[in-house]
Formats: C-alpha cells, structure tokens, sequence
C-alpha cells in the first residue's frame, strides 16, 4: 500500500467514526441572557463513549433532577460531557449504561421520552442507587460551576480583574434604608 | 531567613503556620529565638491566590483523607470532609473570613455559670478575660482589627444592609459591620479591602489579615526564622527522661527528615493536632504522646453552626463585598431562658454560585432546591456561631484500617449533637429566619452545618493534668517542652469565632516560652 492509500484509508476511518459518533444538539434561545455570551447559539457535543442513548438520557435525567425552567438545555450537556469524560473509566461507563437501563424499565420503556411525571417517578424509584449518586453529584458541579450557569443565575464570579466592587455596586441596594454611619460607616472614611 | 541544621538541638520547631503557629513563631523571632517553623503545605501569596470555589478549594484546603462517624449531619453530607481546613503556609488563616472577637468574661467558667450538664463535659477555663485582656489588645493590633486601636469599622455592604434592617425591625440593638481583621485603611503595608467578596478564598489585595503575609515575612527578616513549606510531620520523638528531642517529617521530595528539638510546639488545627500525639506513641507514652489524662482527642468542638439564607423580590448581589459584612449580637448572651446555655452570633455570609449550589442543602434535589437557586440575585444569608457542648464522646481518634500518603493511620472525627445545640440551632434558625421576614423574604432556607472550619478542644486547658491536656500556658502536663499552640488548647468553645483568641494565646505563650527558656526552666 502506497502513502496516499493508507492516508485515504485514516481519512475514511476518521470519516466513518464521525459519522457513527454520537452527537447531541441544542439551539440556546435568543431570550437567553447567555444567547450573547455563547459564540454561536447553535450548540454540539460529540460524545466519546457515552452511546447517543446513554447521552439522552443522561440529559433528561439531570432536567429532572435540577429542573430550572429556562435553563438552557446547553448548561445540562455539560453534565453529559464531564460524565462522558468520567466514562473513559470503564466501571463508571457501566454504572452509566446501567443507570440507562434501570431509568427505562422505571419509565415503563423509554426515560427520555417520557412525561416529566414518569420521569419523576422513575428518578425517585432508583434515588437509593449508586448511579442516582454519581449524577446527582456530578450534577452540582457540572451545571452550577460554569461561565454560562454564572451568567444565566446573574453571579458575576472572579472581580479582581475588575478592581472588586468597592466602586461596583457592593452597596447599591435602594429598597431598604442605608444604615446610619455608626453601623456601617461610610466608604468615605477609607 | 536562617538556615538552622537537621541536629541543631537549640531552636523552638513549630509545627504549622496558621494563626496560632504562625503567630507564635513571628513572636519568639522578635525575641530573637530561633525557630523552624514546618508546614505541610505549599507557600502561596495574593498573587497566587485564585478567585474561582472549587479551584481556591483544591489550591488550599486540606483534602488529605479524614473520616467521620456520630449523628452529626455532616457525616452524613461530608463523609470524608469533616472539616474545611487549610494545608498551606498561612493555613486557614488565607481562608478564614476576619470576624474578630473576644471571647466574653462568663464564657471562661462555663461550668460554674451553665451548671453542669447531663452529656456535656463543661469545665472552666484556667484563665479569664482579665487576664487575657491586655493580650487580646496585643492581638487586636497585630491583626488591625476594625473597631479597635483607631481603625473604623469597614463599610456594611448589600447584604449587611438586609441584615441590619431585618434586625433592628425585630428590636435588636447590637448590630454594625463588626470587628474585622480586615483594612479598613491602607496599615501596615497593606491595603484597604476592596470589597472583592473572595475572603474565602485568600484575600488578593491583602486587605485580611493572615499569618502568610504579615507575621511570617516580619519573622523572616529577624534572621531567627527558618520556614520549610511542604514539610508533613509524621512524629514527635521522646527522650529517657521523657522530654521531646525531635520531630520526624517528609520532604517535598518524599525524604524522611529528623529535625532536634529544644522545645516543640504544636498548632496543626485541632484534627491534626491530637492525630499527631496520637501518632507519636511510645513505650513510655503508649495512649500517646502528653495523654496521661486520656483527653487528647476528646472533647471535639465545632461551634454550633447553621445558615439561614433568605429569597427577596428585589436584588442584594449578596457575593459583593466583604463574605462577613456583619454581625447580630444580641443573641450572644447567656440566656437559660431560652431552654439552652450559652449564645449564639448571627454573622453575613455568602457563597458564590458554585458552593451555593454545593452547600445550600447537600444531596438534595427537585424543585425546592432549583427554586432556592433560581432566587440567588435577590438572596441574603447570615451564618450562625454559637456555644457547642464539649463532650468526651466527641473525638478524633486514629482509624487505623485506613492510611493517608505517608501510611499512617487518618483521624477519624467523631460528632454527636448535644440536646442543648438541638435546641440553640432551633432557636437560631428561628430568629433568623424572622431576621428576614421582617424585611419581607418571600421564603427562607435553613442550611445545615457546612464542614467544620472552627475546630477545637481536643487538647484542653486545666489546671488538673487528671483533667486536661495542657496548662493555662498551652504546656503539657506530661511533657514540659512540648505545648499546644492552636484552638486545641480551648476548654469550651465560646460563641465567638475562634482566631482572635487563638492568636491572643500564641502572644501569651511566647513570653511564657521566652520566660522558661531564659530560667532554663525547659
Ligand atoms: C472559610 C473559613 C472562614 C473562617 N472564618 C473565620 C472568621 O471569620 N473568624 C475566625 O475567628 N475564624 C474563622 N475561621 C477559622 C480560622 O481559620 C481558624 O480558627 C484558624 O485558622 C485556626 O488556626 P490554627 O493555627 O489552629 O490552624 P490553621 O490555621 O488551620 O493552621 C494549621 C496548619 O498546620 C498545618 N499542619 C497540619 N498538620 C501538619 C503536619 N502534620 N505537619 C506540618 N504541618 C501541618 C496545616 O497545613 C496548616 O497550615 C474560618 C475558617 C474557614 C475555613
Ligand atoms: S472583600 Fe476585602 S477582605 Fe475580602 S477578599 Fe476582598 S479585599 Fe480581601
């Protein structure tokens, strides 16, 4: 085999897997406060070694764990990509695969596509599961310790950079009376 | 810096570098004593320091394995978390918040003003606020504590604004922005606090006090000091005439280095601390090291704590500014009336999206928990201190079936709520939450107690070495040069946090070292 063939022959495989490979989409709303923050509102995650289904379910599972009503469904891929990054571990990528399966026999068939008060129920039906424990945890990591979770929950992280707030806001409530200045003296006194 | 040789058997070796060996080893410097000062952890500065939760958490805590048992909840959130310390030089000194307080004159004889408890192994301390007093002054100016020594107090943030108004429509009086180690003016080469709302995570201005950057370089430029970061001690060695002679540690490069001792004294926070005597029995000491009386490890405090955060239909941005703004301490008192002893503090808090979310109520899920998050803007929240009963019960033990990095057996922290915590935590979240009601918060939230940062008692002070560990110079009973330089030492735990005293004591125990090393008395 010639140099051009056996690099045809990459391309193709690399090809192939592309097209086998599991992916999950989202379009993240225009209303969204991270619609600006995003560099496309479009979004992608190619899977590693979660299954499309896993992934899926996965999903639908940590909606129905941590339901935020606009919350864009590009936060909770975030749980799915650090737990397909976990997967890579292969007693984790069969606790995971498992955890699909009990999911759906408890949503009589399919979790993903079921009502969200079967999806309820089957969660609370396998709450005691070391799955149910890593996802949950995984969870509060994953979709609360990012830049687009930051921005969709208004906290404003790091303000080094900005200088702190002493000249940002960190007493710039109005719907209460200020303190008198024995309490709480002024920045003036700085 | 000196460099002081492996059997130099004539220097005082301190066994970490937070508020209380930190302090201690700056104090006997200044007195021109030589010191080796080990610390397990990596030196870090403001420079370094990183304004992200969980990042800061994996730059400085303690994550070396611990476990738990007792009915505490934390066992249950934080099986290997028991408590939230730091492994750095400085140590919980670059994450603590700066709330400075004394501790208040019925508080040193909890035993005679309380009674005696049912389950609680109340004692009075060997010494008072009296005595004390002109060193609390020390401490206060040494750390620049606001409200003390000409300092202003700091300015009240949006979260103190709740707290104080929720506050004083529910009639209480004492309630201002507090006593800080934080600059509320450029001092002592450092700046004013710029609100950045990161104390949790080591202050990048410098604003708050830490051992890091003010008593250990003050200590390096005597000539006297000789730091060596990265140094895990695994042992205290004895002499015939039981008189400790050296420490025994591991390097950064994973050596075992032996380093002779004219005097030891220990201040690892109040986990490490009793696993280390535990760790350093002997034939002559085979309960441990200094444990004649049976008490290293018991007693285990952890303050009562609780938050209350609270959910409003307008803004607070409660991140901005100072993470404790604020202080209700009309709660503080003694009370028995209440149906508990001693009192509680009610002090601002808050947390960034990322340990909110960890913290807020630890494996919960659904709709109550996102809904408490989705409020996060428009939240408010103050942290609850208060007196906790020590018990004999409630200890650090060695778990010998589990062993850390070095192989050596991990402290195992024993907790049980006393009736009388029950009880202050349900008077606490009560008042609190009316705190915020009275400011009109659509609902309100009772955390449970995070992982302990406020450790104490398991080397505690008596006159009676049948009793206690140590005197009221934090010397063991058992073993004149060895002493107990941290929150170990405390024989209650007092509503107060704990630093400002910890501190105070080191102060005091240097002249008392400086005094027995001249005498040739150790
Ligand atoms: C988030 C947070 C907020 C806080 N806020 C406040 C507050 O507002 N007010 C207050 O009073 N207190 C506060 N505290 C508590 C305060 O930090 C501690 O009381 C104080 O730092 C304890 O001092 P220490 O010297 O006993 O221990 P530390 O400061 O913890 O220092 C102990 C040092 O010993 C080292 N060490 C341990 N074992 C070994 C070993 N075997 N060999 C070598 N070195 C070892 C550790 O690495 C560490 O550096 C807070 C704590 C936390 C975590
Ligand atoms: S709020 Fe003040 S004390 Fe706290 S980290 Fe910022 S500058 Fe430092």
């Amino acid at each position: 085999m010639d140099e051009g063939a056996s690099q045809q022959n990459a391309l193709t495989r690399r090809d192939m897997i592309r097209r086998t490979a599991a992916v999950l989409t989202g379009t993240i709303a225009a209303t969204s406060a991270l619609a600006t923050l995003a560099p496309t509102r479009a979004w992608a995650l190619e899977l590693q070694t979660l299954s499309q289904h896993d992934g899926e379910t996965i999903l639908a599972f940590g909606q129905t764990l941590y339901p935020h009503a606009t919350l864009p469904t590009a936060v909770y891929a975030m749980l799915v990509k650090d737990l397909d990054v976990a997967a890579k571990d292969p007693a984790t990528a069969s606790l995971l695969r498992d955890g699909t399966a009990s999911l759906d026999s408890a949503a009589g068939g399919n979790f993903a596509a079921a009502t969200p008060a079967a999806r309820l129920a089957a969660a609370k039906a396998i709450e005691k599961t070391a799955y149910f424990a890593k996802v949950r945890s995984t969870c509060i990591t994953s979709l609360y310790n990012n830049e687009l979770a930051f921005a969709h929950f208004g906290y404003q992280g790091a303000s080094w950079p900005k200088g702190g707030y002493i000249h940002r806001g960190f007493n710039d409530l109005t719907w209460l009376p200020n303190p008198p200045a024995a309490a709480s003296p002024t920045v003036g006194v700085l | 810096m000196a460099a002081i040789a492996h059997n130099d058997d004539t220097a005082v070796v301190i066994i970490g570098s937070g508020a209380g060996g930190g302090t201690l080893a700056n104090e006997l410097c200044q007195k021109g004593i030589k010191v080796v000062l080990l610390e397990a952890g990596k030196r870090e500065s403001s420079q370094t320091f990183i304004q992200d939760e969980w990042e800061s958490f994996n730059q400085l805590a303690w994550l070396d394995k611990r476990t738990t048992s007792g009915n505490w909840r934390v066992a249950t959130d934080f099986p290997n978390l028991p408590a939230w310390t730091c492994k750095t030089v400085g140590g919980t000194t670059t994450h603590w918040a700066g709330a400075s307080l004394r501790l208040q004159e019925h508080e040193f004889k909890a035993l005679t003003n309380y009674g005696k408890l049912e389950g609680a192994n109340l004692a009075d301390w060997p010494i008072g606020l009296a005595e004390l007093a002109p060193y609390y002054a020390k401490a206060e100016h040494k750390m620049g504590v606001t409200r003390t020594n000409g300092n202003p107090g700091l300015p009240g943030n949006n979260n103190f604004k709740v707290l104080y108004n929720g506050a004083t429509k529910l009639g209480y009086t004492k309630c201002s922005t507090g006593h800080m180690a934080i600059n509320s003016k450029f001092r002592d080469h450092r700046s004013s606090c710029l609100q950045m709302g990161f104390c949790f995570q080591g202050c990048k201005s410098g604003a708050k006090w830490s051992t890091l950057y003010t008593e250990i370089p003050l200590a390096e430029e005597t000539g006297h000091l000789d730091l060596r970061p990265q140094s895990h001690v695994v042992q205290i060695e004895t002499n015939a005439a039981g008189k400790a002679t050296a420490v025994v540690y591991v390097d950064a490069a994973g050596k075992t280095q032996r380093q002779k001792a004219r005097i030891v004294a220990v201040a690892a926070n109040s986990i490490e601390t009793p696993r280390l005597l535990l760790n350093s029995a002997s034939n002559q000491f085979p309960d441990g090291l200094a444990n004649s009386s049976g008490q290293v490890g018991r007693n285990y405090m952890r303050h009562l704590t609780a938050s209350v955060y609270a959910v409003f239909d307008e803004p607070v941005h409660m991140w901005r500014g100072t993470t404790m703004a604020g202080i209700i301490q009309d709660e503080a008192a003694l009370k028995p009336s209440r149906g508990f002893v001693g009192g509680y503090e009610m002090e601002t808090i808050s947390l960034g999206l990322p340990f909110m979310a960890a913290f807020i109520n630890p494996g919960a899920w659904g709709s109550d928990f996102t809904a408490a998050l989705d409020g996060y803007t428009n939240m408010a929240g103050m942290w609850i201190v208060g007196e906790d009963m020590p018990r004999e019960t409630n200890r650090v033990t060695l778990n010998t079936a589990v062993k850390d990095q070095f192989g050596q057996p991990v402290p195992n922290v024993h907790y049980d709520d006393h009736a009388n915590d029950l009880a202050m935590r349900a008077h606490a979240f009560q008042q609190g939450g009316n705190v915020y009601r009275a400011v009109g918060a659509k609902s309100v939230i009772e955390t449970p107690p995070y992982p302990s940062t406020h450790n104490l008692g398991t080397a505690r002070m008596s006159n009676d070495p049948k009793l206690g560990v140590v005197n009221k110079h934090g010397q063991t009973h058992d073993v004149k040069n060895l002493f107990i330089s941290d929150g170990s030492q405390f024989t209650t735990s007092a509503a107060e946090n704990p630093t400002l005293t910890i501190v105070t004591l080191a102060i005091r125990q240097a002249d008392y070292i400086a005094s027995a090393m001249s005498k040739q008395t150790v």
